[in-house]
């Protein structure tokens, strides 16, 4: 039988952001995938660079709109990674009530959305319809929706008002019922056990080899999770579980998913319960020369980011590795041997995010680089300036 | 008068009833997930705006096939329904009536498997070999199924199928309600609703066989969906509950009837997640051709 090569995407109705899969294909049988990406490089770093410490930390949040608060945690993570300092007590559990309620309502989005790939339009707006409910105890507590803007280098921006908080435990109370019939709805449905399981398998192994992160390695049997492994925030301060699966299966990142709403929810409610006193804000005034990371767990994975400082106002370099970056490969191990039907829903298991993931780098044929990131600055400004001189100039 | 057979009840009554059926099916759906559905006049202001999009034939495609294909689907329900309205309330139909139509029920399946591989698209001619496994699938438990109420009424005539049921449905009997059940998993495959849908399948082939589809193309081909959505519910009221009954008492019984089989299929429809080709053919082969054989064994013994 000859081979095929089947498109998805630049443009494609499965997934809503610009990225290039080629599948060759003999009959329904996934042989070979190539992944193409760079559709949407929005240059985030260079942005970050040109602003002042505390408004970059606006500029990251918009880097993914479903991790809105991933990229801020770690970004304000590696400024007070700079120089030593010591963020409150309370501002790090704001942090974590924040970063908790994103994970619940991340996940339900992706539920929703496997749901959609499945055909199971149901589930789609099931899931989705309850994330509509995490999200209004995110306004209760933060007075957004989505884009908390609840970060800065040194503590929080807003504090959470006391009156609001038996509001909101009353409300995540209400949500546990319908999450655990919709985990019941998920977990046990027989067609979705014939449609998700053994579709797709990653070894242990294999996670392993590519570096995969988040509920993706999990599902494997890779026990890696940032807020157990190098704690931070809250998280060393109540009990919770890990997630970890064994099969590394569709069905098993799905389990994964659904079972740390719970656990999120957990945290969620022992943060609330004993949101300690003091300050919300170090104030920082100057940070000093050096260089910091900050690495968090955000729903799809860890969230890392590097900043360097030269003692001015603003970062001179700030780099960003979103989750998916890390994640993305494991398809060249998930998809072989697969069928076209399963294709999508594999694609979709890790929850991809492609536009926090786009960054550039210009290679020829053989794969050896050409520029990098200085010199196509380089370039960039030299094209401004032939632009500028043929218009006149200045 | 076999063309205002054709023309009146065929087409116009068959594609008004298939359109409101088409929006029952999209409101049901709708408030089961919460949502709040589409006005009633949804089904046909889609059509006719349909109708008035341009066409747009994918180069190298092989023209003629591309543009007559969705023709040869439309005529296939067209007839089937004409047959079927005949059989109903003329009593005109012929011997072997039944043979024709379980033929021309799978002409709307043939004229998508033509469409989509006229549209020289990998994606429509993956949806269309879909389609053609999944016929291959479902037509044998259909075919079953729908000779239960033959061995029961002793005849391949429709209407004496019909007027042997003015006792009691075929419905009624254990066989009857085995090949019911088989029929109305066909129709849902027949019909490529979820969980059947693997040869359109959205979010995976875009579409399958209509992928290149457009304009009145496209219009003709959900017609004949929705037309066909009527249609369907209605053959198997006439095998299993005696045909459309408008006298008296007997109305409000045959819209239960109707509805409650539209109903089944939508609801089917919203708590499953799509299989795959293979699953769905082992599921057809599988227990539903055992299902039917059964129903067909317990029919000659009379049960």
């Amino acid at each position: 039988m000859g081979k095929t090569i089947i498109p998805i995407g630049p443009y494609h109705p499965l997934q809503e952001e610009p990225e290039f899969f080629t599948l060759t294909v003999e009959g329904e049988t996934v042989v070979d995938i190539d992944m193409r990406m760079g559709y949407n490089h929005r240059g985030i770093e260079k942005l970050s660079e040109m602003k002042t410490f505390e408004n970059s930390t606006f500029v990251v949040e918009r880097i993914c709109g479903i991790c809105s608060t991933s990229h801020p945690y770690a970004y304000t993570r590696a400024v007070e990674d700079i120089f030593p300092m010591e963020v409150s007590m309370r501002s790090k559990y704001i942090r974590t009530i924040i970063a908790e309620g994103e994970r619940i309502h991340s996940h339900l989005l992706w539920l929703g959305l496997a749901g959609h790939f499945l055909g199971y339009n149901t589930v789609y707006m099931w899931a989705w319809k309850l994330r509509e409910e995490i999200l209004d105890v995110m306004e209760i507590l933060s007075g957004n929706r989505n884009a908390y803007a609840m970060f800065k280098p040194g503590g929080v921006r807003r504090d959470i008002n006391a009156e609001d908080i038996p509001i909101s435990l009353k409300k995540i109370d209400s949500i546990l019922p319908t999450l655990d019939m919709l985990k019941k709805a998920v977990l046990d449905d027989p067609v979705l056990h014939a449609r998700l399981k053994g579709v797709g398998v990653m070894s242990y192994q294999e996670a392993i080899d590519f570096s995969a992160l988040g509920p993706t390695s999990r599902a494997s049997g890779v026990a890696r999770d940032v807020r157990k492994d190098s704690p931070y925030g809250a998280y060393q301060e109540m009990e919770w579980d890990m997630i970890v699966t064994k099969n590394g299966d569709v069905f098993d990142k799905a389990v994964i998913r659904i079972l740390e709403m719970f656990e999120a929810a957990k945290i969620m409610k022992y943060c609330l319960n004993n949101l300690p006193d003091g300050e919300i804000d170090a104030k920082i005034k100057d940070v000093p020369p050096g260089e910091g990371i900050g690495h968090i767990e955000a729903p799809r994975g860890e969230t890392f980011h590097y900043v360097k400082s030269d003692g001015t106002n603003r970062p001179v370099r700030h780099k960003v590795r979103a989750p998916t970056f890390m994640n993305l490969p494991t398809y060249k191990a998930t998809i072989k041997g697969q069928t076209i039907s399963d294709a999508t829903i594999i694609l979709a298991a890790i929850d991809p995010c492609y536009c926090c993931t786009e960054r550039i780098a210009v290679k020829d044929g053989k794969g050896r680089m050409l520029y990098n990131g200085q010199d196509l600055i380089r370039l960039s400004r030299s094209k401004t300036e032939k632009i500028r001189q043929r218009m006149g100039g200045r | 008068m076999t063309f205002v057979y054709l023309l009146v009840f065929g087409f116009a009554a068959t594609a008004v009833l298939g359109l409101i059926t088409s929006w029952i099916d999209r409101k049901v759906t709708a408030r089961v997930q919460y949502r709040v559905g589409p006005p009633f006049l949804q089904p046909f202001i889609d059509i006719v705006k349909l109708l008035g999009k341009e066409t747009l034939i994918p180069a190298g495609a092989s023209k003629g096939t591309f543009l007559i294909a969705p023709v040869i689907g439309i005529s296939g329900v067209i007839a089937v329904a004409t047959l079927l309205w005949v059989n109903q309330f003329f009593s005109e139909g012929f011997m072997g009536d039944w043979i024709v139509t379980i033929y021309l029920l799978a002409i709307p399946s043939l004229s998508i498997i033509l469409g989509g591989f006229a549209s020289r698209n990998p994606l429509a001619s993956l949806g269309a070999s879909r389609e053609m496994k999944l016929v291959i699938a479902y037509e044998l438990p259909f075919i079953l199924a729908a000779l239960v109420p033959v061995i029961n009424a002793h005849s391949i005539r429709l209407s004496v199928i019909i007027d042997s049921q003015a006792g009691g449905v075929f419905a009624g009997s254990l066989s009857g309600i085995l090949a019911l059940i088989v029929a109305i998993l066909c129709v849902q495959a027949k019909l490529a609703l979820v969980p059947f849908d693997i040869p359109e399948a959205e979010t995976e082939i875009v579409g399958g066989a209509l992928i290149e589809y457009s304009g009145p193309g496209l219009a003709i081909f959900r017609l004949m969906k929705n037309m066909l959505f009527f249609t369907l519910p209605f053959f198997l009221i006439i095998l299993f509950f005696g045909g459309l009954r408008l006298n008296g008492i007997n109305i409000l019984w045959t819209v239960l009837e109707y509805v409650g089989i539209v109903a089944i299929i939508t609801v089917i429809r919203n708590t499953n997640p799509r299989v795959r080709i293979d699953q769905a053919v082992r599921f057809f082969w599988g227990p539903m051709t055992l299902i039917a054989i059964v129903a067909v064994v317990l029919a000659l013994k009379g049960l």
